[in-house]
């Protein structure tokens, strides 16, 4: 055929620059807890950046005492958040109280700081069902789901649903992780999203690990920000181990969002300090201390607590009497999930559909019977 | 009264609908100013608006996870999923997500969501256009899984489907689109979602049916009529939850049960049927149950699909062998 030895189309040449405009994820504290940014920095008042240590050392203490009862055998499933502390507790601070939270198994901690509890989330994780008692008391959050992917369809509807309403200021957030990526509902939300111009913010908190398979088998892309641009969706990555600079980009993306201009998404970089779940999950057979050595270095709490340090506002002993403070709490929320009712299957058959169908309501007369024994 | 077809009656029922309630949404694929690849919601977008009506990207799964958020914001939706053969692309939006969320709210947030989608050997289509996928989707508790017979139960199925609260599958046949024309009041009225109707009282044989195979069975029902073998016609309407009360009634007369539907055998409704009688009732039967269905192969090629379709010729047999047990 004509010209075969002329190309018309330079494909290496797109391969190789086109994650460029992606792969700038910003930072505002490195993992020296050297200022990189010093005008982004100064935007932080000393109140803030106190504020944001807080929620960190918040976060690592709940998920210390979480693996405690996890070891004890007083929970269920648990994924721990280790390492993703200035990712989580970032976006959970740029979140406003009207807002549709939509979140996965690992983003307990956004939802209890957008209201659910420490209770419910124990509940959540040992399976009962007031652990989705803050849906009924109105905040404005859906379950941990469980589906990968699922969130993100869900995430685009209610988008689109508070676009109707004629809502102001209000968005809808979708959480997911690398692999969480691979899945087409996370394509279909991110595209019915722009489609409608709706607002929703989207997340994509890269750990590096979908359980065991590494975030290079997700894909070949370089970045999994750019995922959003195919569907029209402006997106970035951020240094998601600095919270501030999570936060700033959080809080960025939901402004852009919130005035009307369609969704955002952003991949923060972070890391899953420890197994996937409480329950089986051993790193060790599939990674080496070595490949994980550099992110632990860049621990979230280390950099901000330099910082702080260095600036007089912080010190190890008001840090480990908040520690303290804070696993109490945790204590005694979990003694309040164990105190939880008992739980009827007479209840669940009535919930299964609004009025009864014959055969449920024949299984309940069965259960209700059993049950008054 | 006027004169409508299956599809008419349909476009009827959602036009009620949405003049109604203000909160209720028709959106998915060429639903908008297509109206429909078979007009189903022709001249709904004119009439309410694109705020309404829409179209949406082609993704089934987005689609009706859509739908899942827009109900938690307060509206009412109304999907289309183009054939019902494409709903295999959501089955976690249906099975994974929606029929479960009143359990998980302990009663407190309901998925009034009602999917509509056409199915239905006869027509000739394309592969996963024609199945009868009903077998997949009436496993799922707190999911509701109907599928008229006529224009009257059309119109009046749809307007119940969208007012109920609970998440509702309503199947179109295909075939009977603009092939059956009847009677249809003008203005709201229901048809109940989970009573069956007997729509050809008999004596000597009950045949349990459901969408087109009903109308497969009034044709027998009306050829044995003139033998003076009586047959009574059951239409199930609802295939989850299943009315097993106007089944149980009607075989304690006659004391024999032929039940009829288009899917496979191992799949589809009948044998829910057959296995609540056989718990409940069985003593009421003077000869086995009997079962028409397609064999247990995939959908056909579409030259060969009525070799393959259950008939009336079908129905009629399985009455003779169970008459004369």
């Amino acid at each position: 055929m004509a010209a075969e030895d002329k190309q018309v189309v330079d494909f290496a040449k797109i391969k190789s620059t086109m994650s460029d405009p992606y792969k700038k994820p910003v930072q505002v504290i490195d993992e020296n807890g050297k200022i990189v940014n010093q005008e982004l920095f100064d935007r932080f008042s000393d109140d803030d950046l106190v504020t944001l240590m807080k929620k960190m050392v918040w976060e690592r203490a709940l998920h210390e005492q979480t693996m405690n009862f996890s070891r004890q055998g007083r929970l269920g499933f648990y994924a721990p958040t280790y390492g993703e502390e200035a990712s989580e507790m970032g976006i959970a601070q740029a979140m406003k109280k009207q807002d549709y939270l939509f979140p996965a198994y690992r983003d307990l901690p956004q939802l209890i700081q957008h209201g659910a509890t420490v209770k419910e989330g124990y509940l959540w994780s040992k399976g009962h069902y007031q652990c989705y008692d803050y849906v009924r008391e109105g905040v404005r959050a859906w379950i941990p789901q469980i589906i990968i992917g699922a969130q993100y369809v869900q995430a685009a509807g209610a988008a689109l649903g508070i676009k109707k309403n004629g809502e102001k200021d209000t968005v809808a957030y979708a959480f997911t992780g690398d692999g969480g990526t691979s899945q087409g509902d996370f394509y279909e939300g991110v595209n019915f999203a722009s489609s409608f111009q709706a607002p929703a913010v989207f997340f994509v908190q890269n750990n590096g690990w979908a359980i065991s398979v590494p975030r290079k088998t997700q894909t070949a892309a370089e970045t999994l920000a750019q995922k959003g641009v195919a569907s029209g969706v402006p997106a970035t990555q951020v240094d998601g181990m600095d919270i501030l600079a999570t936060y700033l980009v959080a809080k960025d993306a939901r402004d852009f969002v919130a005035a009307g201009n369609g969704p955002a998404l952003v991949e923060t970089l972070t890391y899953r300090f420890g197994a996937h779940s409480s329950a089986g999950d051993d790193p060790s057979r599939y990674r080496t201390k070595e490949q994980e050595k550099p992110w632990f270095d860049r621990d979230p709490l280390i950099r901000l607590r330099k910082v702080l340090t260095e600036k007089k506002l912080w010190d190890q002993d008001q840090e480990d009497k908040l520690v303290t403070q804070y696993k109490d709490e945790f204590k005694q929320a979990m003694k309040d999930a164990e105190a939880a009712p008992k739980q009827k299957i007479s209840d669940f058959l009535k919930n299964t559909f609004e009025v009864p169908t014959p055969d449920v309501a024949a299984d309940i007369k069965k259960f209700e019977a059993k049950e008054s024994k | 009264m006027a004169k409508l077809t299956y599809i008419k009656a349909i476009t009827d029922g959602l036009d009620q609908v949405l003049k109604n309630d203000p909160k209720t949404l028709i959106f998915g694929e060429d639903v908008g100013k297509n109206g429909g690849v078979f007009r189903t919601t022709e001249g709904l977008q004119d009439k309410y608006g694109t705020d309404r009506v829409f179209d949406t990207p082609l993704a089934e799964s987005g689609i009706l996870g859509m739908s899942i958020g827009l109900s938690l914001t307060g509206w009412r939706p109304i999907p289309e999923i183009q054939f019902m053969g494409f709903t295999m692309e959501a089955v976690d939006s249906i099975g994974g997500q929606m029929s479960r969320n009143r359990f998980r709210m302990s009663g407190d947030v309901s998925m009034p969501i009602t999917i509509r989608t056409p199915f239905g050997g006869g027509t000739h289509t394309a592969e996963l256009h024609g199945d009868s996928l009903e077998g997949l989707f009436i496993g799922i508790p707190g999911l509701r899984v109907v599928t008229p017979a006529n224009p009257y139960d059309a119109k009046g199925m749809i307007i119940s489907a969208v007012e109920n609260n609970d998440p509702v599958l309503f199947m179109e046949n295909l075939k009977l689109y603009r092939s059956m024309k009847a009677e249809v009041p003008e203005g709201h009225y229901t048809v109940p979602l989970d009573k069956a109707n007997v729509v050809h009282e008999g004596s000597d044989i009950t045949v349990v049916a459901y969408s087109a195979e009903v109308n497969e069975a009034l044709k027998v029902a009306d050829k044995l009529e003139k033998e003076n073998i009586s047959v009574e016609v059951i239409d199930l309407r609802s295939l989850s939850p299943i009315d097993d009360a106007t089944i149980f009634a009607s075989i304690d007369k006659t004391h024999k049960v032929v039940i009829a539907q288009e899917a496979q055998k191992m799949t589809g409704a009948g044998a829910k049927v057959a296995a609540d009688i056989a718990e409940n009732d069985i003593m009421s039967l003077d000869a086995p149950i009997g079962r028409v269905a397609a064999p247990d192969s995939i959908f056909p090629f579409a030259m060969a699909e009525n070799d393959w379709l259950p008939n009336a010729d079908d129905i009629e047999a399985k009455v003779r062998e169970i008459l004369n047990y």
